[in-house]
């Protein structure tokens, strides 16, 4: 097992899709075929379109009875051997913080989209934000990784709903794709490929399923009917899944684990797109949504020979640690523009050794590109 | 546990975890007589179970799949396991706090859509695994760690509300009834769709103690005591019935 090339389920070509219809089919392409959910806005047309099409390729859809029995059923589907998916929004995500915490502990690969909208509380449903990038890194209890993507468009929703499968399979790891409601309702043209690769889990009979220091910390992992006769908990257990609730090596070594899988892997997994950093004075860091009017920004700011540049963060987590610290040597300043109170801009400062500068919006709207080239304007 | 069972256990694990007097060891013997009379094969079984005494009953000690989830979601876990490889039997084995307090909108929408689980209720009556607090399945005037002047509040008839929900197999056993448990087991494990059994397991630790049963053998006799059957309960009046448990299938599954 591993990557291999496979044939799209959709005939290759274009299509124009909703980012929420692309997630859906970036899903059925990447092979999932366990889907849970509960209605919220703005995600519900995700769990619309992969009931219907779930019979083209015989996936199995459950509408459960809230998000906790969703995330719930998909972990339980994931060891019955399938790729799961569910999607959401903020209120549902908080729901299923439990169940996240126990996939990343039983190294249970999963995807979950957030289209994230407008909070706290139920805040403004059909509104747009970015305000649960620090949940999704953070959001449970105790200390986990996991992996985070944003997209910035609805071709974006598609590939990175498919890289997303690929990243859980391959690490054994809860896997988000931080949507937002302007993108999840966009329509856009979506190129889908006639071949695509796709990561299927590895198994080794008789390999301990939790085990150390195999494949670099990313242990095989069987499924249930094989005749293994798996011992699966979310208490801390040892290499084959014996409970061991008082032994602080073996806690030690599991959280360790857990964590330093991905760590030790960023570089592979973590991915950025620069945009004319090479004479910068001022670099805007940004991601999702925000992007577009981030690359809108620049290019307008080029154009009167302003020396800006962009990195748009495709990964949020792990962070791009690298290349904002290399940045940081170079730049004069760092601009952040966030649908949020301030999140991801904390993270930069960590590793940026300049002036950095926050822009935040939380009226549910989009930040507009003029806002942007007005608040970098000021830092010329 | 008898010898004759012990290939359904895990090999390396020597005692269970259970206090002197627990029921939880009985059931755990009683569910491995059923599978082992209707020749199962454990390959094909996965167990499932929540958080709590109870919960521990399969995991780690049946020789199978078992998935030990999250306080109260094991059903939902199972649903996701049962639908996505309908080849694997699927038994949820949990306790009272679990399935039917914090899990209880698990329980009845799992009975609702008849998914075809084998779910088995541990009820001790209380909290035993965090020490003794009153649970949703007490009885009135129970004295626990959070109901220290007696429980004010009514207790939940597990079955009825299953029963309500739509399971199409439900009985109520006490584990002084061990002939009649196999037999509604054995049913529930034939049965294709959602099966319910409450199972009365006395906890001497944490609810005997704090309710005056000096021994866990006091305990098990008051069990007997208070369990009638439902048919003999059909000519109690309603003052005789109190304080009694009436056991029995309730739904036997059209059999
Ligand atoms: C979300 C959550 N809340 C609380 C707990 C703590 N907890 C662990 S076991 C338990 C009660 C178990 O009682 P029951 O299900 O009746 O099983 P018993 O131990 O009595 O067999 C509780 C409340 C938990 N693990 N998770």
């Amino acid at each position: 097992m591993g990557y291999s090339d496979i044939n799209s389920t959709l005939s290759s070509g274009h299509y124009y899709f909703s980012g929420n219809e692309a997630v859906a089919e970036g899903a059925i392409a990447a092979g999932c075929r366990y889907y849970a959910g509960y209605p919220i806005t703005p995600s519900s047309e995700i769990m619309e379109r992969i009931s219907v099409r779930f019979k083209d390729v015989h996936g199995v859809f459950m509408q459960m009875e809230d998000e906790i029995a969703s995330i719930c059923s998909v972990i339980g589907a994931v060891w019955a051997g399938a790729k799961a998916m569910t999607a959401t929004s903020g209120p549902g995500f908080s729901l299923m913080q439990e169940g996240i915490g126990y996939a990343a502990l039983t190294e249970t690969p999963l995807v979950i989209v957030n289209i994230q909208r407008a909070g706290p509380g139920t805040g403004q449903a059909t509104r747009v934000a970015s305000g649960d990038l620090m949940q999704a890194k953070w959001g449970s209890h105790g200390d986990y990784y996991i992996i985070a993507l944003s997209p910035w468009s609805v071709q974006e929703m598609y590939d990175q709903t498919i890289n997303a499968f690929n990243l859980a399979e391959q690490y054994r790891v809860p896997v988000f794709v931080m949507g937002d409601e302007a993108i999840g309702h966009l329509r856009e043209r979506v190129e889908v490929k006639a071949i695509l690769k796709v990561f299927n889990r590895k198994k080794k009979k008789g390999a301990p399923p939790f085990g150390a220091n195999q494949n670099n910390g990313i242990p095989p992992m069987p499924s249930f009917g094989e005749g293994e006769k798996l011992l699966v908990t979310g208490s801390t257990h040892n290499e084959i899944g014996i409970r061991k609730t008082d032994d602080p090596e073996v806690h030690s070594r599991l959280v360790n684990r857990i964590n330093e899988k991905i760590l030790n892997n960023r570089d592979r997994i973590t991915r950025t797109d620069s945009y004319h950093l090479e004479d910068a004075e001022v670099i805007i860091v940004s991601y999702g949504f925000t992007a577009r009017s981030a690359l809108f920004a620049i290019e307008q700011l080029r154009k009167e020979g302003k020396r800006v540049g962009l990195i748009r963060l495709k990964t949020i987590w792990p962070f791009a640690d690298k290349i904002i610290k290399d940045v940081g040597q170079k730049a004069k300043t760092i601009f952040v523009p966030e649908m949020n109170r301030g999140q991801i801009i904390g993270e930069v400062m960590k590793y940026a050794n300049c002036e950095v500068i926050p822009y935040n919006q939380t009226n549910g709207e989009i930040i507009h590109p003029h806002r942007i080239i007005n608040g970098v304007r000021r830092l010329l | 546990m008898a010898r004759d069972l012990e290939e359904y256990l895990r090999p390396g694990l020597d005692s269970t975890p259970f206090c002197p007097g627990c029921g939880h060891g009985i059931l755990m013997n009683l569910i491995l007589r059923a599978i082992d009379e209707l020749k199962l094969s454990m390959d094909e079984m996965l167990f499932v179970s929540g958080i709590g005494c109870a919960a521990w009953i399969p995991s780690p000690h049946f020789n199978a799949d078992t998935l030990h989830t999250l306080h109260g979601r094991a059903i939902a876990f199972a649903t996701g396991a049962k639908l996505f490889n309908p080849k694997l039997n699927v038994m949820v084995i949990s306790g009272d706090g679990d399935l039917t307090s914090i899990g209880g909108n698990h329980l009845i929408h799992a009975a609702r859509r008849n998914i075809d689980l084998s779910v088995i209720c541990a009820n001790n009556m209380i909290y035993g695994m965090t020490g003794g607090q009153v649970a949703s399945t007490s009885p009135l005037g129970a004295f626990t760690s959070t109901s220290m002047d007696g429980n004010i509040y009514r207790p939940f008839d597990l079955c009825k509300l299953v029963l309500g929900a739509g399971a199409p197999y439900v009985a109520r056993y006490s584990v002084t009834q061990p002939l009649l448990l196999v037999s509604a087991i054995k049913k529930s494990l034939s049965i294709q769709g959602f099966t319910f059994i409450e199972v009365l397991s006395p906890c001497h630790t944490q609810f005997g103690r704090r309710n005056r049963y000096d021994s866990p053998a006091d305990m098990l006799k008051a069990l007997m005591e208070s369990c009638i059957s439902k048919e003999e309960a059909e000519y109690l009046t309603k003052e005789e019935l109190k304080n009694k448990i009436i056991t029995g299938e309730f739904n036997d599954g059209g059999s």
